[in-house]
């Protein structure tokens, strides 16, 4: 499984990995996981999307989970999200089938948007893949005080500091930017297990901050190399792997929280 | 409709009735929430090293009069002016109306704190030597070192409180503005955080805002008082405001004010005395009348 036909698998995956338990980690904090669903339903339409037109899926991708993104903003200013991520989700689910339907002969090529084609990522593809990652990780570190703060604190934190506005904007960003590096790679489905189960699991362990990120950045790594690994000699699909593997993860830290209190 | 300030000493120009100069004053201050006038012509000023209490009945506007404070609220008239609070580098810092932190915060307490110090930064929390004396420090100042380990969604309502007061104090700021810090805690802690409000006002030159709805907690270290009831204001040292000319004539019907004990018992003789008035379209013995004895 280490054959120079797997590197670009490993390295994508890993870089995927990193991405999803910095981002995690804030989207839990923030009770944000029903974004961090919307978006990459987002991602699939836009990808599905730019298929029908001949273009770049993962530019689609990028494009219309940055909608996903802003309709997500523009509705939820005042007050929590959930209702207009759930609208955003739906729209864009309903526009990403209709692009299935409207282009059959791509069909194959965006139903791997859904699920990921991990295995098979060349290594040709991995430059881009590890920038965009490389990309978020900095600008989570550069978000990581105002964001901890907001999310902590609320206006308590407003009164010295950021305008609440850009930090909201900034984490959409953030978490468009992720979005846009994990679909194409674990596909639109599991970025979601793979960016709410380690950051679940680990914030109930964690106490403070740095060791919640790293912790969550771990679990995510561990997740997808064991997924490769058992994807490869069981020949199922990775996902599967992914998603058991990211309930797993959250069970087995539950059951050690219980123990611990 | 403006706030009168109160006796005639204190009345005219609000820097006049402070001994220092206003690291912050209120001047002339309306604001309009939806469609609805809240407070109208709010004008105080808070002089350094001094505890302001904001005293008023439920709905009375104390929040929004901190808000606007803060900035976090444009008021629809009057201005704010900041200059002398913008001038310390710790600039102002605020502690919420019962903001209870979400049970499963992964943040300990000593981390909250933190972010006070350095929240509005870009960057990660490097965990400097610099930055754990001074959490410490102000930990210890209100009295919650005993739990900086602990997670903060799983502290009491009290002790986040404390936590939530270290971590505006953390910074050294000009202007701490309270929104009703005494509201969850039980008369020891009331008194305690009282003093510790007076203390760090003395001590470290803050000027501190502190909304309540009773007087008698702040009595020992509050140096004036800005009364807010039917959308106005009075504004004055606590034996000016807090008499019963001046609060019915800000009420606008009768108010009693009883100094007993070295307490104050503000009673308004509005419904309050017209529960015991028969009320002719309702029969005897329904809610509101007297009861009867059978
Ligand atoms: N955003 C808003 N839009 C419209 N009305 C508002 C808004 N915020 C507050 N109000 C109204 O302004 C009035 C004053 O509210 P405020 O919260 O300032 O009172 P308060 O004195 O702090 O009360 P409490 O003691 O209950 O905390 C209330 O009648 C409230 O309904
Ligand atoms: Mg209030």
């Amino acid at each position: 499984m280490f054959a120079s036909f797997m590197a670009g698998t490993w390295i994508a995956g890993s870089a995927v990995a990193v991405v999803a338990g910095v981002v995690g980690y804030f989207v839990v904090l923030r009770g944000e996981t029903f974004a961090a669903h919307a978006l990459p339903q987002g991602a699939f339409a836009g990808a599905a999307g730019a298929a029908v037109l001949g273009l770049s899926p993962v530019l689609g991708a990028g494009a219309f989970s940055l909608l996903g993104a802003v309709v997500i903003a523009l509705l939820g200013r005042r007050g929590r999200h959930d209702v207009a991520a759930a609208l955003a989700l739906v729209l864009l689910l309903a526009s990403g089938a209709l692009f299935l339907g409207l282009s059959t002969s791509y069909a194959p090529e965006v139903f791997s948007l859904l699920f990921g084609q991990l295995l098979g990522v060349g290594l040709g593809d991995t430059p881009a893949i590890v920038a965009v990652s490389l990309a978020c990780v900095l600008l989570a570190g550069a978000l990581f005080r105002p964001l901890l703060a907001w999310s902590a604190l609320g206006d308590a934190s407003v009164v010295r500091g950021r305008r609440s506005a850009a930090v909201e904007a900034a984490f959409l960003v953030l978490l468009t930017l992720a979005t846009t590096a994990a679909v194409p790679v674990v596909g639109a489905f599991l970025m979601f297990s793979l960016v709410s189960a380690p950051a679940a699991a680990v914030r109930l362990l964690a106490r403070s901050p740095l060791v919640g990120v790293a912790g969550s950045v771990a679990v995510a790594l561990g997740i997808v190399w064991a997924s490769v690994a058992l994807g490869y000699l069981t020949s199922w699909p990775i996902g599967f792997f992914v998603g058991a593997g990211g309930a797993l993860s959250y069970g087995v830290a539950r059951l050690v929280a219980r123990v611990r209190s | 409709m403006r706030s009168e300030a109160a006796g005639g000493r204190a009345a005219g120009s609000g820097g006049a009735a402070l001994g220092r100069p206003p690291v912050l004053s209120v001047e002339d201050v309306g604001v309009v929430l939806g469609g609805r006038l809240i407070v109208e012509g709010v004008r105080f000023g808070l002089a350094p090293g001094e505890v302001t209490g904001l005293i008023g009945p439920n709905g009375a506007g104390k929040t929004t009069v901190l808000r606007v404070v803060l900035g976090l609220v444009r008021p629809t008239s009057g201005l704010v002016r900041r200059e002398g609070a913008a001038r310390r580098p710790g600039g102002l810092a605020y502690v919420p109306q019962q903001h209870l932190v979400d049970a499963e915060l992964p943040l300990r307490a000593r981390d909250l704190v933190g972010l006070g110090l350095d929240g509005h930064r870009l960057g990660i929390p490097l965990p400097t030597r610099r930055r754990r004396e001074l959490v410490d420090e102000a930990l210890e100042r209100v009295g919650a070192a005993g739990f900086a380990d602990d997670r903060i969604g799983r502290l009491s309502g009290g002790q986040q409180q404390r936590v939530l007061l270290a971590h505006a104090l953390v910074a050294r700021p000009a202007v701490v503005v309270l929104d009703e810090p005494l509201a969850n805690l039980d008369v020891r802690s009331e008194q305690e955080v009282a003093e510790l409000l007076g203390r760090v006002a003395a001590e470290h030159e803050v000027a501190v805002l502190v909304s309540a709805h009773d007087v008698n907690p702040l009595l020992p270290v509050m140096s004036r008082v800005v009364y807010l009831a039917e959308g106005r204001a009075v504004w004055g040292t606590t034996e000016e405001v807090v008499r019963s000319e001046v609060l019915t004539r800000l009420y606008r019907h009768h108010v009693d004010v009883l100094r007993v004990h070295g307490r104050i018992l503000v009673v308004p003789a509005g419904p309050a005395t017209r529960v015991d008035v028969p009320d002719p379209d309702r029969p005897p013995g329904s809610d509101g009348g007297v009861e009867q004895v059978r």
